[in-house]
């Protein structure tokens, strides 16, 4: 029950990117076009609170977000595998249940054995 | 009900009436589609804005913006005139090609996620029937554009900002999946129209038992680490890192980040309207018909944006009530409390799904 029932949703996926790119363009090309410019060497240092910048600022970063990324990456494919289960869930009946409860268990003994790894404590 | 998809097909009958080629009347469609989108995206961040902005006053016993026309109405257009003439300052050092695709990613993510919402009967432009899949996987394309904001600014603070949003987002969208997961498995569908229909009777939050209001809470508190709001604004701690991922960013470039934080804070509150109150449904109690005749008389986009902004006040609420938290406070939440718990009310619905005791 879409607005126009000739349009395919792919379609219309792409007006909806398209839309948002042209607004960033046609905004971006409005505050060029009327918002002044001027160049001096000061306005072009980073802002770290008025304390002139040390160092380089593109570097490698602390390892504990890292963990938690790979942690992500095993979790939302798990999300991934369970969303066709849960949409035909109701169909499956009890035999259902016990496929998913499988599927669980190795799933929380996953986080448990990350969470005795001490992966969840932040260092 | 009425159906809006009435008046779209008509329109599109007289275009197809006139000799029109198909291929065109699909291209001036969709032209159609993207301005009726933009304008409804610009009016709901203004509204957005003036919306935080009073109830944040309200909350502090202030006024809020007072001034700028009767009751402060237009001082968000003042605002966005003046961001709209101020200088766009590209930095020394920066990586210019990553720094200026950063916000077409995120305004891309969130115009996508918007086309998605239903408004109303036949009110809704994208309906795949994964739909609700889409727009989490959608939604998580915005993670990127915060991610190359704040690694191409060359700032330090912008980095710590970008990675904390990168953790937060990255770990919190679980908990979000799985609460969504067990409307899903409860209506049996991934179909936004299909799911807003399968509420005609009763909401979600009501036919789920106790399991779909876990889910709802659930929901809420991820949508707002989700949003990097109230207690969970660790990306945007102003007394620690500035203003976080943005600092970097002047003029409208820093305009695109705030429309697409109040856009976000709008659509996470849409889709909890649309998976657990009943989308565009009114309000229907089983068996009172009075009622429910009464209620059906209010159009359906009245009952979503009433909805929508009940939620938002909820997670604007929460920002005025509860003190930030810290990052590692933040990730344990997540990961020893949300998540298993989440699994945990998935498995109990799943439980009341196969033996029937939902209504």
């Amino acid at each position: 029950m879409s607005l126009l029932l000739e349009i395919s949703n792919g379609t219309l996926a792409i007006t909806g990117a398209l839309t948002g790119m042209f607004l960033v363009f046609i905004a971006l090309f409005i505050a060029k076009m009327i918002g002044p410019r001027s160049f001096t060497v000061r306005k072009s240092e980073a802002y770290e609170c008025g304390i002139p910048t040390r160092g380089e600022s593109m570097i490698q970063f602390k390892s504990g977000y890292y963990i938690f990324a790979i942690l992500f990456l095993i979790f939302d494919v798990e999300t991934v595998f369970m969303y066709p289960w849960a949409v035909v869930a109701r169909n499956l009946g009890h035999s259902s249940l016990l496929c998913i409860g499988i599927f669980m268990i190795i799933l929380i003994l996953g986080l448990a054995y990350a969470w005795k790894k001490g992966a969840l404590k932040w260092k | 009900m009425f159906n809006f998809g009435r008046w779209t097909s008509e329109f599109n009958n007289w275009l197809l009436g006139m000799g029109m080629h198909e291929g065109l009347a699909i291209a001036i469609e969709c032209v159609i589609i993207g301005i009726l989108l933009l304008a409804v995206y610009t009016v709901l961040a203004l509204f957005y804005i003036l919306y935080e902005r009073k109830l944040c006053a309200w909350f502090q016993c202030r006024l809020g913006p007072m001034r700028v026309g009767k009751w402060g109405v237009l001082q968000v257009f003042a605002d966005m005139f003046k961001i709209l003439v101020k200088e766009l300052i590209c930095l020394k050092g920066t990586d210019k090609f990553l720094f200026k695709l950063a916000p077409y990613i995120i305004i891309t993510s969130s115009v996508t996620m918007l086309a998605c919402l239903p408004w109303g009967n036949g009110l809704q432009i994208i309906d795949f029937n994964i739909g609700i899949f889409f727009i989490l996987a959608v939604s998580s394309v915005g993670v990127l554009g915060i991610l190359l904001a704040g690694w191409s600014s060359n700032n330090k603070y912008t980095l710590i900002g970008a990675m904390r949003s990168g953790a937060q987002m990255i770990s919190y969208e679980i908990s979000l999946g799985i609460a969504i997961m067990t409307i899903v498995l409860l209506a049996g569908t991934m179909s936004i129209s299909e799911l807003v229909w399968a509420q005609q009777d009763a909401w979600f939050l009501f036919k789920g038992h106790i399991p779909a209001i876990i889910a709802f809470i659930i929901y809420v508190i991820a949508a707002t680490a989700e949003t990097n709001r109230g207690p969970f604004d660790l990306p945007e701690a102003e007394h620690e890192i500035i203003a976080g991922y943005h600092t970097e960013y002047s003029g409208i470039h820093f305009g695109f980040f705030y429309l697409a934080e109040y856009l976000n804070l709008f659509i996470v509150s849409g889709i909890a309207t649309l998976m657990f109150l009943g989308g565009w449904m009114p309000l229907h109690v089983p068996g009172w018909d009075g009622f429910n005749d009464a209620m059906n008389v209010i159009p359906g986009p009245v009952w979503f944006l009433a909805k929508a902004f009940f939620i938002s006040f909820v997670i604007i609420w929460f920002k005025w009530t509860f003190p930030r938290v810290r990052i590692d406070q933040l990730l344990a939440f997540e990961w020893k409390y949300m998540m298993p718990f989440a699994l945990a009310n998935l498995i109990l619905m799943a439980i009341f799904v196969a033996l029937g005791w939902h209504f």
